[in-house]
């Protein structure tokens, strides 16, 4: 069945439906990793966001049991240049079309994703809107125009859970990104987990599994639980978790940040990282078009080593307004902008970018590490 | 960290001829290490025995030594130049087993000379599969389960443990050579055997099977601080059991997911650590079972490969640009990525296209070998194509094949074809099993199915389905009926106006129209290395039918390059040297160059050489949409071979001006009765010839010119069923096949002139005037392929007399074509008489030695001049006189070939050329056969067989060979003949005569030099044993007399310690023209 995509400043695509059908708005992204569909469909930070994916061919190898982020897709639609209709893998066990019919998230295939992708990089990323081709384009283009804005959306209380949940799973068994490497080994057998309270602003299960890893216990909590709820579970650390929409939206999540700085060791990935920055008084800004893929060069500035990393995010941290107790610690080679920071004499770190990968490279396993490092100096 | 200051100085290692396993992939790395290495302001030295690559442009690197690649040259060049540096990882494996034997032997230490690129340590380590194995376990990683043996008697134990089938690798050799699939005992045993002979270490290693399996390689770069990158995946089609290099490819990699192509990635990256590459681009392979996902490592080279090749014109990354600039010292960080400027070259390209590669085979030219694939390569060449999608892609590389094709389907259905055919062509991988794919498919045979037999993932052959479905379609329909959405859907699926004009019954010319009236048109596309994050500003184009257009032409006077697409034996290297001078004498004259090739492995395809490069098939379609486009001055055709010559009428016709050289002329020459009429007129002389169509009359003509004859057939490379009839009984045979070669167009039968000497005279002309580039002659008599005869440069049989005589008639013959550019004139001389045999008025395919041994780069000054430049005004009115002397060896590539014979014939064979330069010929001939990896020797045994003809003219040869201290062995018949004219030789055993025989002595290497002229049919088997033995035993074989003639000079020479070695730019001084400023138009 044909269909259409249409911007919020006019520019129309055409394409035909596969998954399900029907009409879907949101803030079209381009993602650029050559694998991990699956873990971007399930990525609760896509909230709110119909993602193109570059690589032209999408579904090929199905959809598996083990490498979802999190139950669901949170994607509002998926736009590829071409939907494979034969899935092959040893590990599949749905093929995509079929998938994302039976999760209702509308996709989109056979659109130019390249001359879609260099419209978002020129123009910026802007709202759209997939409607069955019937519809006028000036229909189609209204309904992207009106569709809810990504700046200023908390879209956090969307995606978090319910209540609190225990997590002790690490990776299964020959999954573990980091078992042939040096990381991984720090904690001795003798000496006890690391409680670690995780806030759910939309996290990825993969962020759970490395965590447990390294050696945590994890209790995840809604986006919402109050820092002196956290308090009163007597953690060795707490974790702010990535996220979907505008940090600076997320009022209660920097709040609580607030509160919990000094008082135990943190650690922040993605939103996490924005939310920690903007508590410290730092601020955020929306990025042109984003980073979206697994291939940004990022400079640790201690060792002037590169690490390639896997990016998801629409908001970057102004390095300028960060206070002078805090310093940069990575950098993205390609523009420049803020991949990490840490207080010179707290106990607090973040980073933008995703060490737990999924999709993307394992370069960036020590960060957990350092979070293990840094509960172990401040246990007492 | 910036680059190092403790070298100064560089010698860089080229790989040498053109091999199958090792082609030009390593001009094109070789040129981009030099430049960037120079751009560093390193000074940088070349060793490199091909001169028929770029890299040898004496322009390029600052002492260039066309020199033989052995550990004893380069260490003489290492000395003379006072080097404190070796980078031997651009040069293949042969660079590299040249650094080991240097690093081992203590010469680097001795001239304290650093190896830079990777260290000792590595280049041993990932040779060695049995330390191979090791350190991987050590890693975590898995390899084939498998066992190291000596002899036969260890593999006949290990083969207990592992079980049939089993795979045989011997260690330390070439694209796999002497491998192989063993299924059944006997096989075993005897793939053993010539495995443990092929090896230099008599190590082969015995394998558990994963043939069937998926493969996959990766692309890595690392620097000395650690960090590391994918630059890309590849995924071969194929399965595991054919050799990579024979397998079809696609980048990237298409069927795993993100957490399997991390779990590669992270391996890739410790397996390089792990072998010790901390600087450099390495590849990695690696093969997943498709049942239970168990990943093994099969092997990594340290070095640049023909995978990285294609791994940087797939993604836009220049790895071996980028490799030389860390073995300098650089990190990755601080090079930037010269596609997006703005970004550093410490990433991961991401692609939004996909690559299909085809390798490119000639199993034509070696009948006895059975045309199906293993673990040995095989392939002379390879296409690449860009397409949004595989469909696209793949399409695009079928009909960049030039096999006659364009593309998949749209000529012949199942229904030709017998079910036990189909399946055996689906399950034994041959080269043409894609068609086979295809045709079960039509036969309704499932995706499935097909899977279960061919081990093809299946979601490739659903790719496939789709098109067959899709055929199946627009087949049901005429042109004019055709839908607009199912034309638009088979031009975005990647079909050529001709399939369509195929499946509708109708011409392409009606579809192209068709498809202009419905605006269905192609656009075009920038390799960009990030999926349009960022912009670019590289003009690195590719076509797709998608909905906008990128890279914008500009508004400069420009002409279009066109190249030679795919290598084959007949067409390789020498023309993309050629097109390459072209862009470059067109850039001098400020017009920009569009280059337009297909083939991965060239330095045409690198996006740094012209200003802007079509990655595009070499079809009329693909072409006239870039003129369309580009709008140039004209394209040029007269550099690229056969290729672009065939498209030069179609393109004349249609308005699209051709610089230089009329194509008329280009016909002229080619038509036999209109050339034979214009060297009439022009008083020079011919052999005598008919034109025939069809055996019976070609039989006819033959007999009324007179035995012998030389057939050939016309339009065909490489003296395609090219013979010399010497009887009426070889007629109707010989007949037959040219007949079959030629299809429609005549069949030429030539007077053929025995005992001729031939030469090759190459020239340049403005219309005006005509320069000589040089007169070459041929070592081997007449009747051998020009392309397979070994020549040397001045000539040094051929009076002067006669050599003006070719020259007055080279200029009569230039001037009377209207040439404009290139020309190259083939003679023969007998009894001082001076023949033409052809003329072509093009790039040929000894310019580029031509070029080296002169000095005068003649392509540039063609493009010059075919850009409407006088020889005069270019300052080109004297003729090179060359200094030295240079000769050219051809390479052959008998020992992947093992059962056909090796004897010379008009038939050309050899896929590579090297060149020695000497004070004298017999200096210039052994250099060369030492380049060829066929070194004389200077003492030892000489088997001498000749037939009767010969057995006169041999005695000299004989005689000087036993004055110069060597023991002779002849047969009987040789060995009387020599005793009765007072040369003493030990009498040896012919095959079947008794024991031991001369095969039994080359077996045990008491043989140091074969001599053997054919004898005739009756002894036939007996000689093709001696000839194959003296190849699989490396052994030195000449056959024919002219060549032992010339070898017995070379070894006098060596002898005398007349082996001197020498930089281009010092034999040259001073010589090369044309330096004078251009006035731009």
């Amino acid at each position: 069945m044909k269909a259409k995509l249409a911007l919020e400043d006019g520019r129309i695509f055409e394409g035909r439906f596969f998954g399900a059908k029907g009409i879907a708005t949101g803030e079209v992204v381009f993602n650029t990793s050559m694998t991990g569909y699956q873990e971007v469909l399930t990525d609760p930070s896509y909230y709110g966001q119909m993602v193109a994916m570059t690589s032209p061919h999408i579904g090929n190898y199905g959809v598996n049991r083990q490498d979802q982020e999190s139950a669901r897709p949170w994607v509002r639609a998926l736009i590829v240049r071409e939907a494979a209709e034969f899935t092959t893998n040893w590990r599949s066990r749905i093929d995509l079309d079929r998938y994302l019919k039976q999760r209702r998230i509308i996709g989109i295939t056979g659109i130019d994703t390249r001359a879609l992708t260099r419209h978002i990089r020129d123009k910026g990323a802007m709202r759209g809107a997939i409607v069955p081709f019937e519809n006028s384009d000036s229909r189609a283009i209204e309904l992207a125009a009106s569709s809810r804005a990504m700046k200023g959306a908390d879209l956090v209380s969307q995606v978090t859970c319910k209540s609190a949940y225990r997590w002790r799973k690490g990776f299964e068994t020959g999954w573990s990104p980091w078992k042939a490497g040096k990381y991984g080994k720090t904690r001795n057998k003798n000496e006890k987990a690391f409680k670690v309270v995780a806030y759910d602003f939309g996290v990825k299960i993969n962020i759970l599994r490395s965590l447990a890893h390294f050696g945590c216990e994890l209790i995840v909590v809604p986006a919402g639980t109050s820092w002196k709820q956290v308090l009163s579970m007597e953690p060795d650390g707490v974790f702010f978790s990535n996220g979907p929409g505008d940090p600076a939206a997320v009022t209660y999540g920097i709040m609580n940040a607030e509160k919990l700085i000094a008082k135990v060791p943190l650690f922040g990935i993605c939103l996490g990282h924005q939310i920690l920055s903007l508590a410290l008084g730092a601020r955020t800004f929306k990025l042109k078009f984003g980073h979206r893929g697994g291939n940004q060069p990022v400079k640790r500035l201690k060792t002037g080593t590169i690490e390639i990393t896997a990016q998801n995010h629409g908001f970057a941290v102004d390095t300028d307004s960060l206070p002078g107790s805090c310093s940069i610690t990575h950098v993205n080679l390609n523009d420049a902008t803020c991949e990490g920071f840490e207080h010179s004499s707290l106990p607090l770190f973040a980073v933008q970018y995703h060490p737990e990968a999924s999709p993307g490279p394992h370069d960036a396993a020590y960060l957990f590490d350092k979070f293990m490092q840094l509960m172990r100096d401040h246990s007492h | 960290m910036p680059r190092r200051k403790d070298i100064r100085k560089i010698v860089v290692l080229g790989s040498g001829p053109i091999i199958i396993g090792q082609a030009c992939e390593f001009d094109y790395s070789g040129t981009q290490a030099i430049k960037a290495l120079k751009q560093e302001g390193f000074e940088v030295i070349l060793v490199n025995s091909n001169p028929a690559t770029i890299m040898t442009d004496p322009k390029l690197a600052d002492h260039t030594y066309i020199e033989p690649l052995t550990p004893d040259f380069v260490a003489r060049i290492l000395e003379k130049e006072g080097a404190d540096a070796l980078l031997p990882t651009v040069g293949g494996q042969t660079g590299i087993n040249v650094a080991v034997a240097l690093a081992e032997s203590g010469v680097l230490d001795k001239f304290s000379v650093k190896l830079i690129g990777a260290p000792l340590s590595a280049l041993k380590l990932a040779e060695d599969r049995k330390l191979f194995s090791k350190t991987m376990k050590e890693i975590g990683l898995e390899t084939p389960r498998g066992r190291f043996v000596h002899s036969v008697e260890e593999a006949m134990s290990a083969i207990e443990d592992i079980g049939l089938p089993a795979i045989l690798r011997p260690a330390f050799t070439l694209g796999g050579e002497g491998g192989g699939i063993a299924r059944t005992k006997k096989e075993y045993i005897s793939k053993i055997e010539k495995g443990l002979d092929a090896s230099p270490i008599s190590q082969v290693l015995v394998e558990e099977s994963i043939v069937g399996w998926k493969e996959y390689e990766l692309e890595v770069m690392a620097d000395h601080k650690g960090n590391a990158v994918i630059v890309c995946s590849i995924e071969n089609i194929d399965a595991m059991g054919v050799h990579t290099g024979d397998s079809i490819t696609v980048a990237p990699a298409q069927t795993l997911t993100d957490k399997e192509y991390q779990r590669m990635r992270d391996a890739a990256i410790s397996v390089l650590k792990a072998v010790g590459v901390s600087t450099g681009g390495s590849n990695v392979q690696f093969a997943i079972n498709p049942d239970t996902g168990r990943m093994v490592v099969i092997e990594m080279n340290p070095r640049v490969s023909r995978s990285s090749a294609l791994a940087s014109k797939a993604t836009g990354f220049p790895i071996a640009k980028i490799a030389a600039k860390l073995a300098a010292g650089y990190t990755l960080d601080e090079i930037p990525n010269e596609i997006t400027r703005k970004t550093p070259a410490c990433f991961e390209p991401m692609l939004d296209y996909v690559v299909v590669k085809i390798p490119r085979w000639t199993f034509e030219k070696f009948p006895a070998t059975a045309p199906i694939l293993g673990t040995q390569m095989r392939s002379v060449g390879e296409v690449m194509a860009i397409g949004r999608t595989f469909k696209n892609a793949l399409q695009k590389a079928m009909r960049s094949l030039e096999t006659g094709a364009f593309g998949l389907g749209g000529d012949a259905q199942a229904k030709d074809i017998e079910t036990a055919r189909l399946m055996e062509h689906l399950e034994v991988p041959n080269w043409k099993r894609i068609l086979y794919v295809r045709y079960a498919l039509q036969a309704g045979m499932s995706v499935d199915e097909i899977s279960m037999i061919t081990k093809i993932d299946p979601w490739f052959l659903a790719q496939i389905e789709q098109l067959v479905n899709l055929e199946g379609r627009i087949r049901a329909f005429t042109l004019e009926e055709l839908p607009e959405g199912l034309l638009k859907r088979a031009k975005r699926w990647g079909y050529s106006d001709q399939q369509v004009a195929e499946l509708t019954g109708s011409g392409e010319d009606h579809v192209r129209a068709k498809r202009k009236k419905l605006h269905i048109e192609p656009t075009y596309h920038l390799v960009d290395t990030c999926a349009a994050e960022f912009e670019s500003y590289t003009p690195y184009i590719y076509s797709s039918y998608e909905t906008e257009d990128e890279g914008e032409p500009t508004g400069r006077k420009k002409a279009i390059i066109l190249g030679s697409g795919p290598n084959r034996i007949g067409q390789g290297i020498e023309f993309d040297a050629c097109c390459v001078h072209a862009v470059q004498g067109l850039s001098e004259i400020g017009i920009e160059t569009i280059m337009v090739n297909c083939n991965p492995e060239t330095v045409s395809t690198d996006f740094d050489t012209a200003d802007r490069l079509y990655f595009e098939p070499l079809t009329l379609e693909d072409i006239l949409n870039i003129v369309e486009r580009e709008k140039p001055a004209g394209v040029i055709v007269q550099f690229g071979g056969q290729t672009p010559l065939k498209l030069a009428m179609p393109l004349k016709r249609l308005g699209v001006p051709i610089l230089g050289t009329d194509p008329e002329a280009i016909d002229l020459a080619e038509d036999r009765e209109r050339f034979g009429k214009l060297v009439r007129e022009l008083g020079l002389k011919q052999p005598r010839f008919k034109i025939a169509y069809g055996a019976r009359q070609a039989e006819e003509a033959a007999r009324e010119i007179g035995f012998p004859v030389l057939v050939r057939p016309s339009y065909v490379l490489g003296g395609r069923a090219m013979a010399v009839v010497h009887e009426e009984e070889q007629l109707a045979r010989f007949m037959n096949e040219a007949a079959e070669a030629s299809g429609e167009h005549p069949i030429l039968i030539d007077r053929f002139l025995e005992d001729a000497f031939e030469v090759d005279v190459d020239a340049v002309s403005d219309g005006e005037r005509v320069i000589i580039g040089g007169i070459m002659q041929h070592i081997e008599e007449a009747g051998i392929h020009s392309g397979d005869s070994a020549c040397v440069i001045p000539p040094y049989l051929i009076s002067m007399e006669t050599q003006e005589t070719m020259k007055r008639q080279t200029r009569a013959l230039g001037l009377a074509l209207k040439t404009r550019g290139l020309m190259n004139i083939q003679f023969a001389i007998k009894d001082d008489e001076v023949y033409i045999l052809e003329v072509n008025p093009r790039a040929s395919r000894t310019i580029p030695f031509v070029s080296k041994a002169t000095g005068l780069a003649l392509a540039k000054v063609a493009a010059k001049v075919a850009a409407g430049y006088s020889l005069k005004e270019l300052g080109i009115v004297e003729e090179p006189s060359p200094v030295l002397t240079s000769v050219k060896v051809p390479v052959f590539p008998f020992s992947r070939f093992p059962d056909d014979d090796t004897l010379l014939g008009p038939e050309m064979r050899s896929t590579g050329e090297v060149m020695g330069i000497g004070r004298s010929f017999g200096e210039a001939f052994a250099k060369a056969k030492e380049a060829e990896g066929q070194a004389l020797p200077m003492e030892g045994t000489v088997f001498i067989s000749v037939n009767d003809s010969d057995k006169p003219n041999v005695l000299p040869i004989a005689g000087d060979l036993a004055n110069l201290g060597f023991r002779i062995l002849a047969t009987a018949g040789t060995a009387l003949y020599l005793e009765s004219h007072g040369i003493r030789s030990e009498r040896i055993f012919k095959v079947n005569e008794g024991k031991p025989d001369i095969v039994d002595e080359i077996a045990k290497a008491m043989v140091n030099l074969v001599i053997n002229t054919p004898l005739g049919k009756k002894s036939y088997f007996d000689e093709r044993a001696i000839r194959r033995a003296a190849v699989r035993h490396k052994v030195p074989l000449i056959t024919t007399l002219s060549g032992a003639r010339a070898a017995v000079d070379g070894i006098m020479a060596q002898k005398d310690g007349r082996i001197g070695i020498y930089a281009l730019q010092d034999v040259n001084r001073g010589k090369t023209r044309g330096k004078k400023e251009i006035k731009r138009r």
